[in-house]
């Protein structure tokens, strides 16, 4: 049985034509699309290193079936930076040292790249811990993270001031 | 993970029919099923996938001043429903008190009712366990753990409900809306979760083949919008399951009396614990340390620990539905706080 | 990527111009590592690479009778099942013994189950999905027989050693008469769990065979020693097996020597003739992986009327796996941190049905720790004394028992800018004394950190060119700890180049051996090395500018000159020098290669105690009724000789003592005991802590020189965090409430009072 699937993938049109409908949205990236920026820490929703964005919304791809997203955009963390320039979110992880071993830093980025989409945390470092707990880091760059995230999300309020 | 046939649905009447077929499950986030899948616990035949019916998405008013949420809205989307939260804050509190940002994004309300629980002998796959091979019995009895049921268990099955969500709900007489082959129905949320009895293998109220396809709230669910919480212990300060848990809801008479009064705990049972005895203790009282505790003292009734790993969670469930209480007397906070429902949600 | 963004807590101090040492650079590896371009290992799939999935044992003790291989071969896309039926031959037994690091591993060499998580088979698949499912088919069949699970479930001895050869008992005086001499003793019995590493990153293995050649994608803290166990096993030479191994998605001591499922991917390979990948789910790295031993510990302390100790007894119960040795050597930490007349550390053991213990993040140490500061705790309590002070009266001035002056010890200055930092002074000595303005119960306690300073053999190369550019290489390996960029800085700043001149090579066993990333020593090792193989280059090159008339240089003689910016210069005549590539063009030379090594010195090890130190400081709320806990502030002030940078420093400080966090409240492996299967494998029900269990810390770097720890004067900082902290954070839980919890970790239920 193959399942024909049209996804936007890091703002690129793709067409796939999935051989076995057990394919998760990450085994899909990582084994048959060479996109192994997600990574696979626990493979079941509880550790968050999967993280990516679909329809705009942070996700773990682990527990997502390819199948089930047909029409859906989706971005992972290769396609977050515009060329050489690192997303904001990017450069303040390593401004702050948000990360050890960086296994766990794409997920972490791109859930705080959908934290800050999501505007409901704004800078306020409670808030932040709240919503960055579904990203597990076990070397403990917590604190690192924190300031990353607080950082970039003052920048990007500033950026849309400016812009409006 | 067993393969499976995939079938994705135009249409609500597609779905019920394509759900007919013994071995179906039906898709939505996958949040849970797929997690039970690739553990072995779940293995479906086929797969119906209902993540893009249409008309499951909206969350409306309804004339009668209750609320229809459809099936399918994630839970981040309801919680963060400006009408919603402000109407029903303790269901949205408590929706952000569960899991993590991603799975809440993706989590369904209809998925959320039919979370399975986490009973690691239910979840290993090979423990004997009756919800998952009827008959081969029960493995966590003999050796209960701190996650264990000490309210509405059975000898066949001690598990409890991991649901944070159902705990408000069935405080608020939430109904749940099902499409089935023989038409629509609607069964009280507080029907819908079957104990455990002599079947555990049977969860809820839920015919093979039937969908869930809306959470209703009825009117009165608005009427405590003023003094509603959820409150919820836990292990660690977020991403994590409940130990004990409650939804305290009251109204409050121009006397400062006690009109009505709702309360569910979570974390107990294999579904949200209300009972009457404890909302009814409470109407006419004025707002009370007293008053609580006996709302909670009744709430307790006839508990039992399974072993001695879960034993406190008797005296636990009590103070944390003193708490709850008091919180909502308190009055529900402008915003829901930084850490929703934590002892340390303080506003 | 810019140098200059640093947190302005880090000390600008002690910086040398034009040194890129002690410099607060940002990774080097960050770019890679924030673009998802990082490779780990299990990011490669070579072409025609096949999945391998493991089956498992689900039982804790007894046989696997049967595998039901037709199903899984039958099982769409499956290649071949790999049992003890038909796995190649390996040219050494699994379970044979050759050195300290050598652990007997699980590689199908018979139907044995001797714990819980066991790989029994392995299934190689066209695809992941297949394979999974594939070794879900197999719905092995077993004899199960009855597991010994938990301290009390086995026959206590005496393990010959513990740890990687430590003593297991040591003594210096007379503890029983100590006892009794005392005006005032206490004792109490902690106990700590079974902890699994938990690393982000599974075992992975990528490995393919061209004939007799190994090449192999997976992480390891130590390339050399695993290039080593791989060759015993497969009967091929060291030099026949390549592993690269640039990131390491976290070690903890996990990766320190091969795991079973590695060496397993490497015979499936074998087996199937085509590369294969093989990645450990979650569930399965609880086994085959090592785990940090649990422990029972006993201590019994004496005190005079002034609070000295007069004894100091600590009795240590643990547990290894009953086909191997690790025996967690809790009492490290009390051999080295109080003075005390009379002092004595024992350690027993029993064996149980799970996998073999190793080494996890300051093991002995971390362990030992939360006892021994638990311990002093309550001592100080029953003295009616700060714990500080209590601490200060029994200030060891050089080491206990061996009576070894300290190489360097800073401690002193850690408890007070600790202290000061935190605000100590002023804490009610009794519990239970203090709410905040919401209710909570707050309660602030303290412990002293400790590590020992480790070197182990490691070899760097290092090349100078006339362009001015400088080639470093070696096996080093980086797991989170910033090897990428602080070994680099090292290098830089050996030859005397810009970090922008310097090419730098490492993570790969092509390159020279580095030694172990692990024991906190890895910047000592692989940074000695390079440094000496650095030094080697600039004496070569000073030798040739000296030696020649023609060189500003001349008759400067090697000693009396430096390298720096990409020049040597005289060191009694700063402006007298000249270029890197003057030097070699006159001389007609391309570059210039040097080789270095680093190692312990004995005499300096005999003669001296090296450790790093630390002061760790704990605020934690509880709530009242519902005794849920929340660490509202930790500081840490720790000593550990020359910082290379001390941004990556901060933050070896910053995981180290959230691991404490996690070990204080968090951490148990749970087992049901009828069956030795676990309840909780998985990180769902497995706690680490979250971003909003970790509050606001501070990591207090200490200025400390050290000439004779080794030729960098630097001690490590990796796993000192962790210990002193889970102290801090027991007795802190204690003073807020007023119940002494001496299980780990201290969760709610203990606390409702």
């Amino acid at each position: 049985m193959t399942i024909p699937l049209r996804l936007t993938l890091n703002g690129q049109p793709r067409e796939i034509a999935l051989d076995d409908p057990r394919v998760t949205l990450l085994d899909l990236l990582r084994e048959r699309l060479g996109l192994t920026g997600a990574k696979k820490g626990c493979d079941r929703g509880q550790c968050g290193a999967c993280t990516v964005l679909v329809d705009g919304r942070r996700i773990n791809s682990c527990l997502t079936l390819a199948a089930s997203l047909d029409g859906a955009e989706i971005l992972t963390i290769e396609g977050l930076a515009e060329g050489d320039t690192l997303h904001p979110v990017q450069a303040a992880f390593i401004a702050h040292d948000g990360f050890q071993c960086g296994f766990c830093t794409p997920g972490q980025i791109m859930s705080a790249v959908g934290l800050i989409r999501e505007g409901q945390a704004g800078t306020d470092p409670e808030r932040i811990r709240e919503g960055m707990s579904g990203n597990l880091c076990r070397c403990g760059a917590y604190a690192g993270i924190l300031d990353a995230v607080q950082d970039a999300a003052a920048r990007t309020t500033e950026q849309r001031e400016d812009a409006a | 993970m067993k393969t499976f046939d995939y079938i994705r649905p135009a249409s609500v009447p597609e779905a019920v029919a394509a759900g007919q077929v013994p071995g179906t499950a039906f898709l939505a986030a996958g949040t849970n099923l797929v997690d039970l899948m690739k553990g072995g616990v779940a293995t479906p035949e086929r797969i119906v996938d209902i993540t893009r019916l249409p008309g499951l998405s909206s969350i409306e008013r309804l004339p009668d001043g209750g609320t229809r949420v459809g099936a399918l809205v994630r839970n981040s989307d309801l919680a963060y429903d400006a009408m919603f939260e402000k109407t029903y804050p303790m269901v949205a509190e408590a929706l952000l008190a569960g899991a993590s940002a991603q799975l809440r994004n993706a989590a369904t309300v209809g998925g959320n009712l039919m979370q399975r629980t986490r009973c690691p002998y239910f979840t290993d796959a090979v423990s004997p366990c009756n919800k998952r091979a009827p008959g081969s019995g029960c493995a966590a009895l003999g050796h209960a753990t701190r996650i264990h049921a000490v309210q509405g268990w059975s000898e066949h099955c001690i598990a409890t409900h991991p649901s944070d969500f159902c705990v408000p709900l069935a405080a608020l007489d939430a109904v749940v809306e099902i499409a089935g082959p023989d038409g629509a129905r609607a069964v009280p949320l507080t029907a819908f979760h079957l104990l455990p009895g002599d079947h555990p293998e049977r969860e809820t109220e839920l015919r093979p083949g039937e969908l869930i396809t809306a959470l209703r709230l009825p009117p009165e669910a608005a009427s405590f919008r003023g003094h509603a919480r959820y409150l919820k212990v836990r292990d660690r300060t977020s991403y994590a399951f409940a130990v004990v848990s409650a939804a305290a809801a009251l109204t409050l008479e121009a006397g400062g009396r006690i009109g009505q009064a709702r309360l569910a705990l979570g974390g107990l049972a294999l579904k949200p614990w209300r009972v009457a005895e404890a909302e009814a203790a409470l109407v006419g009282q004025v707002p009370s340390p007293d008053a609580y505790a006996k709302a909670a003292d009744a709430a307790l009734a006839g508990a039992k620990p399974t072993g001695e790993a879960n034993a406190f969670k008797i005296e636990l469930a009590r103070r944390v539905a003193i708490r709850a209480l008091t919180q909502a007397a308190a009055g529900t906070p402008a915003r829901i706080p930084a850490l929703p429902a934590s002892p340390f949600g303080i506003v | 990527m810019t140098a200059t963004a640093s947190p302005s807590t880090l000390p600008a101090g002690g910086v040398r111009h034009g040194s890129s040492i002690g410099q607060p650079l940002t990774r080097r590896d960050g770019p890679l590592k924030v673009t998802g371009q990082a490779r780990f290992s299990a990011d490669n799939l070579p072409p025609g690479t096949l999945h391998a999935a493991l089956c498992v044992a689900r039982i804790a003790k007894g046989r696997v009778t049967g595998l039901d291989v037709a199903a899984a071969a039958a099982h769409p896309g499956v290649v071949a099942v790999m049992t003890p039926e038909n796995a190649p031959t390996l040219a050494k037994d699994p379970d044979a013994k050759d050195g300290p690091f050598t652990f007997r591993l699980d590689l199908l060499q018979n139907d044995r189950v001797r714990y819980a998580n066991q790989p029994i088979a392995v299934v190689i698949a066209e695809t992941l999905e297949a394979a999974t499912e594939g070794a879900r088919l197999l719905a092995p069949t077993y004899a199960a027989e009855t597991p010994r699970i938990g301290l009390d479930a086995g026959e206590v001895f005496t393990p010959p050693s513990v740890g990687v050869g430590a003593p297991a008992a040591e003594s210096d005086g007379d503890v029983e008469a100590g006892l009794a001499a005392a005006s005032k003793t206490i004792a109490a019995t902690y106990e700590t769990p079974a902890q699994y590493h938990n690393a982000m990153e599974p075992h992975a293995a990528v490995a393919s065979w061209e004939g007799n050649r190994l090449t192999l994608l997976m992480p390891t803290q130590a390339l050399a020693m695993s290039q080593g166990r791989l060759a015993g096993l497969f009967g091929i030479s060291p030099d026949d097996i390549h592993i690269d191994s640039p990131y390491l998605g976290g070690g903890f001591g996990s990766k320190g020597v091969p795991a079973g499922p590695q060496v397993l991917a490497c015979m499936a390979a074998k087996l199937v003739g085509k590369p294969v990948k093989l990645v450990p789910t979650r569930t399965q790295m609880y086994g085959p992986m090592g785990h940090r031993g649990p422990t029972r510990q006993t201590l019994r302390l004496g005190t005079d009327a002034a609070g000295k100790l007069t004894a100091l007894d600590h009795h240590i119960l643990t547990a290894s796996s009953s086909f191997d040795d690790f025996f967690e050597p809790a009492g490290r930490a009390t051999s080295t941190l109080y003075a005390s007349p009379a002092l004595a550390i024992r350690h027993e053991a029993v064996r149980l049905d799970t996998g073999t213990p190793l080494f996890m993040r300051a093991p002995g140490e971390a362990t030992g720790s939360v006892a021994l500061e638990s311990a002093l705790d309550e001592m100080a309590h029953e003295l009616g004394m700060d714990p500080l002070d209590f601490r200060l009266a029994n200030y060891a001035e050089v080491e206990p028992i061996t009576g070894k002056p300290f190489s360097s010890k800073a401690l002193r200055e850690c408890y007070r800018r600790g202290a000061e930092a935190f605000g100590w002074a002023g804490r009610p000595l009794q519990p239970r004394q203090t709410r905040d303005k919401d209710g909570f119960l707050v309660g602030t306690g303290m412990g002293t950190a400790t590590f020992p300073s480790l070197i182990f053999e490691g070899m760097a190369r290092a090349e100078i060119r006339a362009d001015g550019t400088g080639t470093v290489e070696l096996g080093a390996i980086d797991m989170g700890q910033g090897s990428w960029t602080a070994l680099a800085q090292i290098a830089a700043d050996g030859l005397g180049i810009g970090m922008d001149a310097l090419t730098f090579r490492m993570g790969s066993s092509d390159l020279p051996n580095a030694g172990i990333a692990g024991g906190s020593g890895h910047t000592a090792t692989a940074g000695g090395a390079i440094h000496a193989a650095a030094a080697d280059v600039i004496r070569q090159l000073a030798d040739l500018a000296t030696n020649d008339p023609a060189s500003p240089l001349y008759g400067a003689g090697n000693a009396g000159v430096t390298a720096a910016d990409g020049r040597l210069t005289r060191r009694d005549d700063p402006s007298r020098g000249e270029s890197v590539t003057d030097i070699l063009a006159r001389a007609g030379r391309a570059s210039i290669e040097g080789q270095g090594k680093a190692g312990a010195d004995p005499a300096a090890q005999a003669s001296y105690a090296m450790h790093a130190h630390g002061a760790v400081f704990a605020e934690v709320k509880v709530d009242p009724d519902l005794g849920q806990i929340r660490v509202s502030r930790l500081v840490g002030a720790f000593a550990a000789g020359r910082v290379i940078n001390p941004r990556l420093v901060q933050s070896q400080y910053y995981g180290g003592m959230i691991w404490g966090l996690s070990f204080a409240l968090h951490e148990r492996a749970e087992m049901d005991p009828r069956t030795g299967r676990f309840l909780n494998d998985n990180l769902a029900e497995y706690h680490v802590p979250v971003n909003a269990d970790v509050p606001a810390m501070e990591a207090i770097l200490v200025h400390e020189d050290d000439a004779v720890v080794n030729n960098l004067g630097v001690k490590g900082v990796g796993e000192i965090g962790i210990t002193g902290t889970v102290g801090a954070i027991a007795n802190a839980i204690w003073h807020a409430t007023g119940v002494r919890v001496r299980e780990m970790p201290i969760t709610l239920d203990k606390l409702l009072v």
